[in-house]
């Protein structure tokens, strides 16, 4: 077994008497389709937090390519090259799909106008989002300054995977990509999801639909009152075993090795 | 099994460019043309009024309306206001409010004006000291918003009445002569110098407010800054997952606003010649109202800051319109209530611009 690309280890966090996260480990495979499961309230969503620095766990530590790094806000993991597509898509409606793609690391003009009056490259921005949207074979954008909200949902997704996949150089979390969308729409985002791992880069995909997850994942993190309960592969259980493990419906296997 | 299932989705994703989701272009009909093209250049509104409400008065009045001179009256008329605006812009493009803009503006005019007399400070020194203290007004106002997370309309209404209180205080409410201050010390009134081209009279405030709102548009178009302003307005959370930094941003807007408000202090002395503790008490509802009927949303996150500007020129246009039509004065108020509401309601209707 190959050396994590990112790893958690007993990450606690707690909101006021409740702890999400109770001495959780976590290993992502580079390369691969991680799945994170698990039931409402199971802490998956403050989990992806403290990997993505949204949150910072109070106890345990976290390693990427086997060096510690303590991230404290989103830039921080954004740096590292951790780009995390929000179930929320993070973007701001009423400014462009290049704005929104940009936010937070824009491009500046060389020369004057970039360093004394930190004018705004647009052109660059806006070739490099076009380009970066039809890569992904995503769409056809005609109008790249069009609003983020005068967009379809599916087409939302898109440009926030994009975003992710254009900046995110060593892992790309997705929390819950599908939930919102239709079959058609749903269906593309997977399409996606398989794009981007085909680039070599690891995924960890958070999801409460089972087809989609037993459709991509490469592992299967079963996470369970605050902490990882088990990791299983997709080949050797079914869809049903998987929520009973979640739900605590079923005892997990004891020692799986699978990558 | 799965390795095929995987091997089938890589062809299914490299066969599909061509058939891929375009973003069609639809008949919207002249009506949603309209709507589309209003959602893109939000000063649309507000530039269109202005120049119907000039024509309007225009026809009505004739020459002694539509003239260099009444016009550029106009403008001086409006030019604390439209300043004040500028900075009110600001606060509300990121969701918020500031009700101690009129505060700000006259307690540093009065600074300026005290430090120079009563303290026999140089105009020069005394000035950069009033524009400090607009400054950190704005940063107190900020901080208590961005660090303490209080809603803007709460910090702003209890920073009002204090600063409005010290003002009265400190100035133990006096008034600085403008025969005074046009002797010793004729920088504080720098920017009511006039200059005359052809019949229209323009005064150095009534360039820095366009020249300030001309600044500040760019600003916000061309910059990270800028595009940070609007994100944290449209949605400060996402604004913060995306990377941009929301308090830092909330706080330089709410500091810059001071500063501007504190420069509209300044040329509060040009404009009435004198140091007033009781001048500009309106100008924060005033600035309030240009901003809406400028057509920038209270919601936050979208508007462009040259309709501030629109807004208070037709703020203007409609009070001294009506003053050489002879009505009564509450007709302007009248008609600025009216404004107001249909500003509001067109925000909403270009709101619901979807795809």
């Amino acid at each position: 077994m190959s050396e994590p690309i990112l790893k958690g280890r007993g990450l606690i966090k707690r909101y006021g008497r409740v702890t999400a996260l109770d001495r959780c480990d976590f290993d992502l495979m580079p390369g691969e389709i991680l799945a994170v499961i698990g039931d409402n309230g199971a802490g998956k969503s403050t989990l992806i937090k403290a990997i993505s620095g949204a949150v910072t766990p109070e106890e345990g530590e976290i390693w990427m390519n086997g060096k510690k790094v303590h991230f404290t806000s989103p830039s921080d993991a954004r740096e590292a090259g951790i780009e995390t597509v929000y179930q929320t898509l993070a973007m701001s409606p009423a400014l462009s799909i290049a704005d929104n793609m940009f936010m937070g690391r824009e491009i500046r003009k060389p020369g004057i106008m970039g360093k004394v009056f930190r004018q705004l490259d647009r052109p660059a921005m806006e070739k490099f989002a076009r380009q970066k949207l039809s890569d992904l074979g995503l769409m056809t954008i005609q109008n790249i300054n069009q609003a983020v909200e005068t967009l379809s949902g599916g087409q939302r997704q898109g440009v926030a995977v994009a975003r992710a996949a254009a900046f995110g150089s060593k892992v790309i979390i997705l929390d819950e990509p599908t939930a919102a969308l239709g079959v058609k729409e749903s269906r593309r985002v997977l399409e996606l999801i398989q794009d981007v791992k085909s680039r070599g880069i690891p995924i960890i995909l958070i999801s409460h639909n089972m087809p989609h997850v037993f459709e991509v994942a490469d592992r299967i993190h079963i996470h369970r009152l605050g902490r990882r309960l088990c990791v299983i592969n997709p080949k050797d259980y079914t869809m049903s075993d998987a929520v009973a493990f979640m739900t605590g419906a079923k005892e997990p296997p004891t020692e799986e090795l699978a990558a | 099994m799965s390795d095929n299932v995987t091997t089938d989705k890589y062809e299914s994703a490299s066969n599909r460019e061509d058939k891929l989701a375009e973003f069609e272009v639809h008949k919207r009909g002249m009506f949603g043309n309209v709507q589309h093209w209003l959602h893109l250049t939000p000063a649309a509104v507000p530039l269109i009024v202005l120049i119907a409400s000039i024509l309007i008065f225009g026809a009505l009045i004739g020459d002694r309306f539509f003239s260099p001179f009444a016009l550029t009256l106009v403008l001086q008329q409006v030019q604390i206001v439209g300043i004040v605006a500028a900075a009110q812009s600001l606060i509300i493009l990121t969701a918020g409010i500031d009700l101690s803009v009129g505060a700000i503006t006259v307690f540093s005019s009065v600074i300026m004006g005290q430090l120079t007399f009563r303290y026999g400070m140089p105009p020069s020194l005394a000035i950069l000291c009033g524009l400090i203290f607009g400054t950190l007004c704005g940063t107190l106002n900020g901080f208590l918003v961005s660090r303490i997370k209080l809603p803007p309309f709460i910090v702003t209404l209890g920073t009002w009445q204090i600063i409005l209180a010290s003002n009265y205080l400190y100035s133990a409410n006096e008034t600085i002569r403008a025969q005074e201050i046009e002797t010793h010390a004729p920088l504080l009134q720098l920017m009511g110098t006039k200059f005359q081209l052809g019949g229209a009279i323009f005064t150095l405030g009534v360039i820095f407010m366009i020249a300030l709102m001309i600044v500040l548009a760019w600003v916000l178009r061309h910059t990270a800054w800028g595009r940070h302003v609007y994100a944290v307005g449209d949605d400060p959370e996402a604004a913060q997952l995306s990377g941009v930094n929301v308090k830092a941003t909330l706080l330089s807007v709410y500091a810059l606003a001071g500063l501007i408000c504190a420069f509209a202090g300044w040329a509060l002395i040009g404009r009435i010649g004198s140091v007033s503790p009781t001048s500009a008490y309106e100008a924060n509802i005033e600035s309030i109202t240009a901003v809406v009927i400028g057509g920038i949303s209270l919601f936050g996150g979208r508007g462009s800051i040259l309709g501030a500007l629109f807004g208070a020129l037709i703020v203007g246009v409609f009070s001294l319109g009506l003053r050489l039509l002879g009505a009564d004065a509450q007709w302007t108020y009248f008609f600025i209530g009216v404004l107001i509401i249909a500003a509001v309601a067109v925000d909403q209707w270009i709101r619901k611009v979807s795809a």
